[in-house]
């Protein structure tokens, strides 16, 4: 059985279809990459998929559609990072990671006196402490949020979504405000989720970084599926070419393919 | 990437950040109780220490137990609830609304509740009983806050909420300045202006008896929704992953705000800046956490209202100063140094 899967899911918003009968199959130890132009409806479909917006269709969470999950149910089976780079109020990073065991504690007298409960337990903070660690915050975690750099506070976050300690993750580009190292070492992180027995999607926007760590990619346009599967079939230069409009180069190393994206198709270059 | 568990105790800073709110509570308690017996102990006719006492416990003179109890407690367990409601639901609004410069009054709650009363005041009313004023603001809360929530029902987004609540206001607003407009007569004028200044002086004990159960129940519903707001910080979608109900929070904070205020404003009068200054004051001493600020606001609301209050009785001009006049003339400067930090930065 799927860890998670959707059948025919659709998302219309005011008229408007942005997810358009999305099929797809995710499995323990599977890296997921979800790919495609802006506005192609990736960020719609993790949303959807964590039950953010409405939609038509069938989410499943290990056979059990998720409208049947309780909320903390949900929340412990899902951990969402979403697309915004940015924390509301100057806590501190160890505090901000601390919200990820929330859905562990829902208890009547945590939900009633107070999401700073004093006295975590143990499993909450060896938990936090290892989300911590994975995301090389460690070190940061005393520093207030609104002190840290992109770089910083997106690994902050990620440690936060690491904490719920959940089978399924699912990120909204994850990458986008790091550098070359951390954004290998996220990608490492992730996959090595994933090899645990875990499941991700993954939104991408850098295709060679796709091409290098997931294991299946759906590409997305206008609400679509235009492709989904392996690695090397969906970033055919064909599909890159009519859905992106570009031309990549294409590179085999130590048994991986990967891929660059190099011209615009319309640009004057292309021959180069 | 170890995923040995060491002992964390020693490198979380969790237990003394906890001790120092709890301190901060506390602190703030005893300020309020110090405060609170001062301003028993303050007035026109001299008593002792001994005698304010035993008056507040029925232990000296049917005369001293008159003065204490009915005519000085009453303002200061006004006092109390009136910042408590102001410092909570600005706490709370700022937390849902994720923005430092939200209070009660934006939601256009206390200003639905003055027109209750000036429609009150403006029918002559207040000549049938003394219960009219206070019903007639309270109702006119409730309403607004039932229409305020009928305009943001089904997901409406924070703006939504926040446009509606400046409209609610304006059109209490308009509606107030028709009454005055077209106030029968100068002494049902100089009422009304009077009561909009808002006081908490000459109440009785029967107001606070009025006003308790839904300030108490108001302030039950915001500390509900106090787990949720700290979850908030990750911005709703986040929040809503982590199981937060996002309109049942924003309901329970719209509600709550609207008893625990509607029900004060009935009695005391429109008092602005509290809810915005409050929970400024005292949010770096928490950590910036939305839900640890919760509670040290409400107390603190209580100590800046009995302050203020206090100041007001002591500087003993010619006329005793209203105390909404005074609560704008400190609060208004302090939001415009509000605007101006934070044009500098983050908050």
């Amino acid at each position: 059985m799927s860890l998670l899967s959707t059948e025919g899911l659709t998302v219309r918003i005011a008229g408007r279809t942005l997810l358009d009968g999305i099929d797809l199959d995710i499995d323990a130890g599977e890296l997921i990459g979800l790919i495609g132009p802006n506005g192609a409806g990736k960020s719609t479909l993790i949303k959807a998929l964590v039950g953010l917006v409405a939609h038509q269709g069938r989410v499943l969470y290990r056979g059990r559609p998720i409208t049947r999950l309780s909320r903390g149910e949900r929340a412990r089976a899902l951990s969402y990072l979403s697309q915004e780079n940015q924390v509301q109020w100057p806590i501190r990073v160890e505090e901000l990671v601390e919200l990820g065991r929330f859905p562990h504690r829902m208890g009547w007298s945590d939900r009633w006196m107070g999401g700073q409960a004093a006295s975590a337990a143990e499993a909450d903070r060896s938990a936090v402490e290892r989300a911590l660690r994975a995301a090389d915050v460690w070190d940061l975690r005393s520093r207030r949020v609104d002190r840290l750099s992109g770089g910083e506070r997106a690994r902050a976050r990620l440690a936060r979504v690491l904490a719920v300690e959940a089978p399924v993750l699912l990120a909204d580009e994850p990458v986008a405000a790091l550098d070359p190292r951390h954004q290998l070492e996220v990608m490492a992180l992730l996959r090595s989720h994933c090899r645990a027995g875990g499941g991700a999607v993954v939104v991408l926007h850098d295709l060679t970084l796709a091409s290098r760590f997931c294991d299946r990619l759906l590409l997305l346009h206008h609400g679509r599926r235009i492709a989904a599967g392996e690695v090397q079939s969906v970033l055919s230069m064909q599909n890159l070419s009519s859905v992106y409009g570009i031309e990549a180069l294409f590179g085999r190393h130590d048994g991986q393919d990967y891929v660059v994206p190099w011209t615009s198709a319309s640009s004057g270059e292309r021959k180069a | 990437m170890t995923s040995t568990p060491v002992v964390v105790r020693e490198t979380t800073a969790d237990a003394p950040r906890m001790a120092r709110s709890r301190l901060l509570t506390l602190g703030l308690f005893c300020l309020l109780l110090a405060l609170s017996l001062a301003s028993l102990g303050f007035g026109a006719a001299p008593l002792s220490w001994a005698e304010v006492l035993g008056g507040l416990f029925g232990l000296g003179s049917e005369q001293h137990r008159l003065i204490v109890t009915e005519i000085r407690l009453p303002r200061v367990l006004l006092a109390w609830l009136l910042g408590a409601a102001l410092g909570m639901s600005g706490a709370a609004l700022q937390g849902l609304l994720r923005n430092p410069l939200a209070e009660p009054g934006l939601l256009g709650i206390s200003s639905s509740a003055g027109l209750g009363a000036v429609l009150a005041l403006y029918c002559g009313l207040t000549a049938l009983s003394i219960w009219a004023l206070p019903v007639s603001a309270m109702m006119a809360a409730l309403l607004a806050t039932l229409l305020l929530y009928g305009l943001t029902r089904g997901g409406a987004s924070n703006l939504t909420l926040i446009l509606a609540g400046i409209a609610l206001s304006s059109l209490a607003g308009a509606l107030t300045s028709l009454a005055l407009n077209l106030a029968p007569n100068p002494a049902s004028l100089q009422d009304i202006v009077l009561w909009l200044l808002g006081s908490i002086a000459d109440r009785s004990l029967a107001d606070v008896r009025l006003v308790l159960p839904f300030v108490l129940l108001g302030l039950g519903l915001l500390l509900a929704a106090a787990p949720a707001l700290t979850l908030l910080s990750l911005g709703e979608g986040e929040a809503s992953s982590l199981g937060v109900h996002l309109s049942r929070v924003r309901a329970l904070i719209i509600g709550g705000s609207a008893l625990s205020v509607g029900a004060c404003v009935s009695v005391t009068g429109t008092i602005g800046f509290v809810g915005l200054v409050v929970p400024h004051l005292l949010r770096g001493l928490v950590g910036h956490r939305p839900g640890a600020l919760l509670l040290p606001s409400a107390i603190g609301g209580a100590v800046l209202v009995l302050a203020a209050d206090l100041l007001i009785r002591l500087l003993d001009t010619p006329r005793e100063l209203m105390l909404g006049v005074v609560t704008a003339l400190v609060g208004a400067p302090f939001f415009m140094a509000l605007v101006l930090k934070s044009r500098g930065g983050m908050l």
